[in-house]
């Protein structure tokens, strides 16, 4: 072969890496991308049915409930316009409060209960999770709700 | 005061940096030797004036003085002296410092370690890397002034947040730091080298140290950052592909890959303009990093629009640099020229192949970091890339870069024979499959992906031992330690930083396939058994610490009825942030860990409980540390001394050869 040649398989192996790399990359985007939803958008039906996606709010006041297991717990998730109902199995992180923001990544099941398998809330009193600021904004702005003591605190700097 | 010395040395730095910035690179263009050496001196005077800033921050925390608004906001009068010198880089003013001075640190070790450079080449690199501090410093005096004043003063801080009071995290971020910047001086010698013109050998051969040892830093840091995560979140996990942490290993991918480009271009002057990309890439996605984590722009992409001239100011400043050098690459790289040519199957061949594999999982990461921010900019819905598209994507394309790693070494430059090394590695081969299908077996579980872990790591091993058995064959020297001290220490470096690849995987490994995890409900007394150990929950008692409450509870631990240990989680609350945090317990041993941390309280003194039991986790991060080792031993190499020493007195040569014929 000669050095040009040569050269030309490189850059067709190079190429064909790059390639392979890519199929692989959007495949597993494309499968792993995890959709975040309003609960106004869950009530009206726009999630998507056996995919796992994210839904964010405000833990609505006086629904938590703690099973006798000590571990499954139930509560709702607003956006003070519409509430969606939420269980989960195990822990919940430190700052998991009524009445502050959260963050449940799960699927929707048959009877409209929302089983999470991953429940955040972020290490901060004044921290609200972007995504469920935004529930709560988009409620807002739609005109859907009329509270007037909703406030949304400001996304503070994070500091990690 | 003190404070305003800080700011006022601040405006000092930026007048040297502007000065450094300019007259050295001009002087090096124009070959006046006068105006290249202001670089040294004006790097030296730098280094101090950032240095008296640092103290004098340093000052007002310790001084507990409030009416500095970044001292208010980060801590508290509660907080713990430690913590408040921490607390320096605890938040976004703060570790911009911290980076700028070590930014200085850097150069001043250049300043120190350069006498063999030429001294274009030298005034060069100091002026790149005084364009770089110009650029923080101006960042900092403009938008974000760390010791911008609050008046009135605050009566008290607000406390540093309470995840950041941790030992970890006194280290962690300066360890990184180190890294990041220490990108800079491979990115200032890639830059100083396309405005020469001149990417000789001898050119990676000087930078090589540098970004080896930056390399060792960062690998250390991003260690600590994971075990900081796994034993003060409370989640027992060692990595989440949180966008924070991609931010610090995108730099280390592109890191790993420069520092194996790099020793192409040192042997062989091969990969000569893909080594200056990698240099570059590398500081760009360090800068990148740096942003990412203290813009804010990760809570949420709108904080940019809160503060928009920080926003801008990042988004400019990336521009220039990432930009700026990308340009000056595409006009000068065609003249460095290509390096000599090589076969397919060839030790360039195999560290091609590392190179272009590392460059696609670092672009696959910088894809699954940046994609849900460009969406949420643009305002086309919220997405998130979980942790299962970064294990799907990363690992197929790290398996064959390991598998060719064990090979690697053995290729001869430029022409290697296939069928020779086949039968070189033969044995290694079989040894590492059958024992990869044989050992799941004995321990009682079967996974594919644990056997191609094992494999993976095993193969490293035993191609490793291979290597250093033909190394000490062909050595001279009549006994075996002359022998293994004939064999150089950067090949060891290589060796035990490849083993310490293959520690890593172990962990990972048995972390994945065998980890045994419980979240129960126990009353005082009740036991629950996990992987083998019995956890008997003895209750809680209240505990006052310096700056918080706790309730902290007792566990005891048995194997087969006779005591392990005694685990103290605790639940605290920091009052001053009203912030409640698990501080898990954990009893590390070297083949496994057991990991206690309290959820949440019920009634009659129950409590959510989550236990872990955790085996050869303490690997994971025993891996980077001998990665970090061997970053260490390789710097440590005889010929990179030799080449300090031989230049040294340029001037006198009659002196250079005497001091060789006594060495």
């Amino acid at each position: 072969m000669k050095p040009r040649h040569k050269r030309f398989v490189f850059i067709g192996l190079g190429l064909l890496a790059l390639g392979v790399a890519t199929v692989l990359v959007l495949n597993a985007f494309q499968s792993n991308l995890v959709f975040f939803f309003t609960p106004t958008q869950v009530a009206s039906g726009e999630v998507p049915q056996g995919k796992s996606f994210r839904i964010g709010g405000m833990v609505e006041d006086g629904s938590l409930v703690r099973e006798n297991d000590g571990l499954t717990v139930r509560f709702s998730v607003t956006d003070t316009a519409k509430s969606v109902p939420v269980t989960y199995k195990g822990i919940l992180p430190d700052l998991f409060k009524e009445g502050k923001g959260a963050v449940a990544q799960g699927q929707l099941g048959a009877d409209g209960t929302f089983i999470a398998s991953e429940v955040l809330a972020k290490h901060d009193e004044n921290y609200m999770p972007p995504e469920a600021a935004e529930a709560l904004a988009k409620a807002k702005a739609s005109g859907a709700q009329q509270s007037k003591s909703l406030v949304v605190p400001q996304g503070k700097k994070e500091s990690l | 005061m003190i404070p305003e010395i800080g700011h006022f040395a601040l405006i000092l730095a930026l007048c040297v940096a502007v000065v450094q910035g300019s007259l050295p690179i001009y002087g090096a263009a124009v070959g006046n030797s006068a105006l290249m050496a202001i670089a040294k001196p004006a790097a030296r005077a730098q280094f101090l004036l950032i240095l008296i800033a640092f103290c004098s921050l340093g000052y007002a925390f310790a001084d507990k003085d409030f009416s500095v608004l970044y001292v208010a906001a980060t801590s508290n009068s509660q907080l713990p002296l430690h913590y408040r010198l921490a607390a320096i880089w605890g938040a976004h003013e703060g570790s911009l410092l911290l980076w700028t001075f070590i930014l200085t640190l850097w150069m001043f070790a250049v300043t120190l370690f350069s006498k063999h450079l030429p001294e274009t080449m030298r005034s060069r690199i100091l002026g790149v890397m005084g364009l770089v501090s110009m650029g923080f410093l101006l960042f900092m005096l403009t938008v974000s002034n760390p010791f911008e004043r609050l008046i009135p003063a605050a009566p008290d801080g607000r406390d540093l947040n309470p995840l950041l009071q941790d030992p970890g995290m006194v280290i962690h971020p300066p360890m990184l730091y180190m890294g990041y910047v220490g990108f800079s001086v491979a990115f200032a010698f890639a830059i100083a080298a396309l405005l020469g013109g001149n990417l000789d050998a001898a050119w990676a051969r000087w930078s090589r140290p540098w970004t080896t040892v930056a390399w060792c830093f960062l690998t250390v840091g991003i260690a600590m950052g994971s075990g900081w995560a796994y034993y003060e979140l409370g989640w027992g996990g060692w990595w989440f592909w949180d966008p924070v942490e991609n931010a610090s290993f995108m730099p280390w991918l592109a890191g790993t890959a420069l520092v194996h480009s790099l020793a192409v271009t040192d042997k062989r002057g091969g990969f000569k303009v893909w080594t200056v990309l990698l240099a570059i890439m590398a500081f760009s996605l360090s800068l990148l990093g740096t942003f990412l984590v203290r813009s804010g722009v990760l809570t949420s992409v709108h904080a940019f629009a809160t503060d928009p001239k920080r926003g801008l100011f990042i988004l400019a400043f990336l521009a220039i640099v990432i930009g700026g050098s990308l340009a000056l690459y595409a006009w000068r790289a065609p003249r460095v020229g290509l390096g000599g040519s090589f076969a397919m199957v060839s030790r360039e061949g195999m560290l091609l192949a590392n190179n272009v594999l590392l460059v696609a999982a670092m672009g696959s990461v910088l894809l699954g970091t940046l994609y849900p921010l460009f969406l949420d900019a643009l305002d086309l819905g919220k997405i998130s890339v979980g942790p299962p598209y970064f294990d799907s994507v990363f690992a197929p394309l790290m398996a064959p870069a390991i598998f060719l790693m064990g090979i690697g070494p053995f290729a001869q430059w430029k022409k290697a024979e296939l069928p020779e090394l086949a039968r070189r590695l033969k044995w290694a081969f079989g040894v590492s499959v059958v024992t990869a299908l044989v050992l799941p077996l004995v321990m009682g579980k079967w996974t594919p992906l644990l056997s191609l872990g094992l494999l993976l790591a095993i193969w490293i091993v035993t191609t490793a031992v291979v290597g250093l058995r033909e190394r000490l064959a062909h050595a001279d020297g009549p006994s075996l330690s002359g022998r293994v001290a004939a064999v150089p220490r950067s090949y060891w470096g290589m060796l035990v930083a490849h083993c310490g690849i293959a520690v890593f995987i172990v962990g990972v490994t048995m972390v994945k396939g065998f980890e045994s995890e419980q979240d129960v409900r126990m009353n005082v007394g009740e036991t629950a058994t996990i992987g083998g150990y019995t956890f008997r929950f003895d209750g809680t008692q209240d505990v006052v610490g310096p700056n918080y409450t706790a309730a902290r509870g007792t566990f005891h631990v048995s194997w087969d009825g006779r005591e392990t240990t005694i685990l103290y989680p605790e639940k605290r609350r920091y009052p001053v942030q009203n912030q409640i945090m698990t501080e898990a317990a954990i009893d590390p041993g070297l083949l496994r860990d057991l990991y206690v941390s309290l959820g949440e309280p019920l009634d009659d003194g129950a409590w959510s409980v989550r236990l872990y039991h955790k085996p050869f986790v303490d690997w994971i991060w025993g891996g980077c540390l001998i990665m970090a080792l061997g970053g260490v031993l390789a710097v440590s190499d005889r010929r990179y001394r030799l080449a300090w020493r031989q230049q040294e007195p340029a001037v006198v040569p009659s002196a250079r050869t005497v001091r060789r014929k006594v060495a």
